[in-house]
């Protein structure tokens, strides 16, 4: 038999079959190199999404020392968003703000590091991931001194009025929404990144040849060129960010939580967990209708 | 001046970028000056007097190390068993065709595209419903869970962009599948499973959210400084933020090096003589 008889041929689909005493082995193959982490993710991810759904419908006055009775209680869902709708849209609502800021941040940024940097291009995407070498908590937590009322921050904005003699940013709105922002701006520019870095640079070059001023050759070459980064960035920024509690709770007040402090204490602290559930639920059923919305309007071709 | 400015006309996408940067390594920099803060009191977040004291006993605060020792060791846990798996994976999804490969594809992709809220929660309830106690292993379950998907993107990107001819090459030197593999493939791949293992250790080391749905009373260092900001955070907790900066920073760095270091030996082959012999 010739060595070559068995060399597998292209992405793995034999162009002509391997022999036959081999055939029964390829074809389990795969099979047996899949079976643990498909069999890690549908234990520890798929069935989780199950019970958390079973969850949200147990009886809601059960608790957790006496256990909870199946009573598929739908009526959790309708209860769970009229005492906690505040902080369901606020997490939207900051989570979007905090999108338009990170795109007008991080537009430039890729662009500048695809197209710009020239030979220091490796170094200054190792500067965009750097950051995130350091404890997300820990960087929050600089915030608090950054923002704080005594900082150099607030004392020149109160300098040149931006802000009152007693404004303040740490425990406003703003102070979260920014923690937001910087938190998850390297997921949006990553993948920007790398569709501008395909960007041919002598298609600007044709587009401005052909009396396009920049402004136009942005929005008619570059722009959409650059759709799938810009989607896929777009999508790994608010996904994260909606779900977020942790600016929240390190840069706000009660009075700026967003979902994600109810459901963290519905299940740790108060223990009510068919509420949680419920929560958990209609927080990812809600960012997957955003995100159902957004693909259809973007078009998904270029994604999946 | 004018001159500044006309640069700065020209070159004001690269200004704006260097600003962002700025913004992105703000924090970076105030938790550097703070690991040499002597705080003046618990709560305090300001900068009040330089000191050394934090980085020379980082372990002043010995509960804080506790949990980072925890947290490495979960780390390690974690990634050897997400890496293992997710090279499995990686490789029967590239380089085989096989039924429910679609299917599969969803499943590895969905955890990335899910908040960890979500993924902390349904876990949590899962634990509970099967009275798993929770702790040490249930984080390690849980972080093995997220990091797999990021390997598995990771490994499979080196893989699709290896060349296959290399590995037939040998295999037409007679080597057999195990050799080709050991000798071919492997060092290939390499790269690829070392970036997956260094993301998925940071991504377990640094994970807050569903590990703080799923330990129990186990604290991991992310816990530790969760706890810690209520009750007013040790310096040294700046410290272990800097060191991590700084070691990340520098394996990163040297691996740039190698690389352009390996770059330039192979430019300097000389070129027909290597192209001859074959």
């Amino acid at each position: 038999m010739s060595a070559l008889a068995h060399v597998p041929t292209g992405s793995g689909q034999p162009a002509s079959p391997p022999p036959t005493a081999r055939s029964g082995r390829y074809r389990l193959l795969p099979y047996l190199l899949l079976l643990p982490g498909a069999a890690w993710l549908f234990l520890f991810f798929a069935l989780p999404l199950v019970q958390l759904a079973a969850a949200s419908l147990y009886d809601p006055n059960g608790t957790l020392s006496t256990g909870y009775a199946m009573t598929w209680a739908f009526g959790n869902y309708p209860a769970a968003l009229q005492t906690y709708w505040p902080q369901f849209s606020r997490s939207f609502l900051y989570a979007g703000i905090a999108l338009v800021l990170a795109l007008l941040m991080g537009y430039p940024l890729a662009y500048a590091i695809a197209q710009k940097a020239g030979r220091w291009k490796n170094l200054l995407l190792v500067c965009v991931i750097a950051p995130m070498f350091t404890s997300f908590l820990v960087r929050t937590l600089a915030w608090k001194t950054i923002l704080s009322d005594n900082g150099w921050v607030v004392g020149l904005l109160r300098d040149v009025h931006l802000l009152g003699p007693d404004g303040r940013l740490l425990a406003t709105p703003i102070a979260v929404v920014l923690g937001l922002t910087y938190n998850f701006l390297p997921f949006l520019v990553l993948p920007l990144y790398a569709s501008l870095e395909r960007l041919d640079h002598r298609l600007l070059e044709a587009s401005s040849d052909l009396y396009a001023s920049p402004l136009k050759t942005f929005r008619r070459v570059t722009l959409p060129l650059s759709m799938p980064g810009l989607i896929a960035g777009t999508l790994l920024f608010f996904i994260p960010a909606t779900g977020d509690y942790i600016n929240a709770e390190l840069l706000g007040t009660p009075n700026q939580y967003m979902i994600g402090n109810v459901i963290d204490s519905a299940f740790l602290v108060r223990l009510d967990y068919p509420q949680g559930a419920a929560l958990s639920f209609l927080l990812m059923s809600a960012i997957l209708a955003v995100v159902f919305v957004y693909l259809r309007r973007a078009g998904t071709e270029e994604v999946l | 001046m004018s001159r500044v400015f006309r640069w700065f006309a020209r070159h004001w996408v690269m200004g704006v970028a260097m600003l962002v940067l700025g913004y992105l390594f703000l924090p970076i920099a105030v938790v550097g000056a703070l690991s040499f803060n002597r705080p003046s009191n618990r709560l305090s977040y300001d900068f009040h007097e330089f000191t050394l004291d934090n980085w020379r006993n980082p372990c002043a605060t010995s509960d804080m190390c506790d949990a980072v020792v925890r947290s490495v060791q979960i780390g390690f846990i974690a990634t050897v068993a997400a890496t293992a798996l997710g090279t499995l994976m990686a490789f029967a999804l590239v380089r085989h065709r096989f039924r429910g490969r679609s299917g599969l594809n969803v499943l590895i992709f969905l955890p990335m595209a899910t908040p960890e809220l979500v993924m902390g929660t349904s876990l949590l309830a899962l634990f509970v419903a099967g009275a798993v106690p929770l702790g040490f292993w249930t984080i390690v379950i849980a972080h093995v869970m997220f990091c797999l998907s990021f390997v598995v993107v990771t490994v499979k990107a080196r893989l699709t962009g290896m060349d296959r001819r290399l590995e037939e090459a040998a295999m037409d030197l007679y080597a057999s599948e195990w050799q080709t593999f050991r000798r071919i493939t492997l060092p290939l791949v390499l790269p690829g499973i070392v970036a997956a293992a260094l993301l998925a250790f940071s991504l377990s080391f640094d994970d807050f959210i569903i590990t703080n749905f799923n330990s129990g009373t186990t604290v991991t260092f992310p816990m530790y400084v969760w706890g810690a900001a209520q009750r007013g955070i040790p310096p040294q907790v700046n410290v272990i933020g800097t060191a991590m900066f700084a070691i990340a920073l520098l394996l990163v760095l040297a691996s740039m090096l190698r690389g352009r270091r390996a770059r330039r030996a192979a430019i300097a082959v000389p070129v027909p003589r290597a192209t001859s012999r074959s």
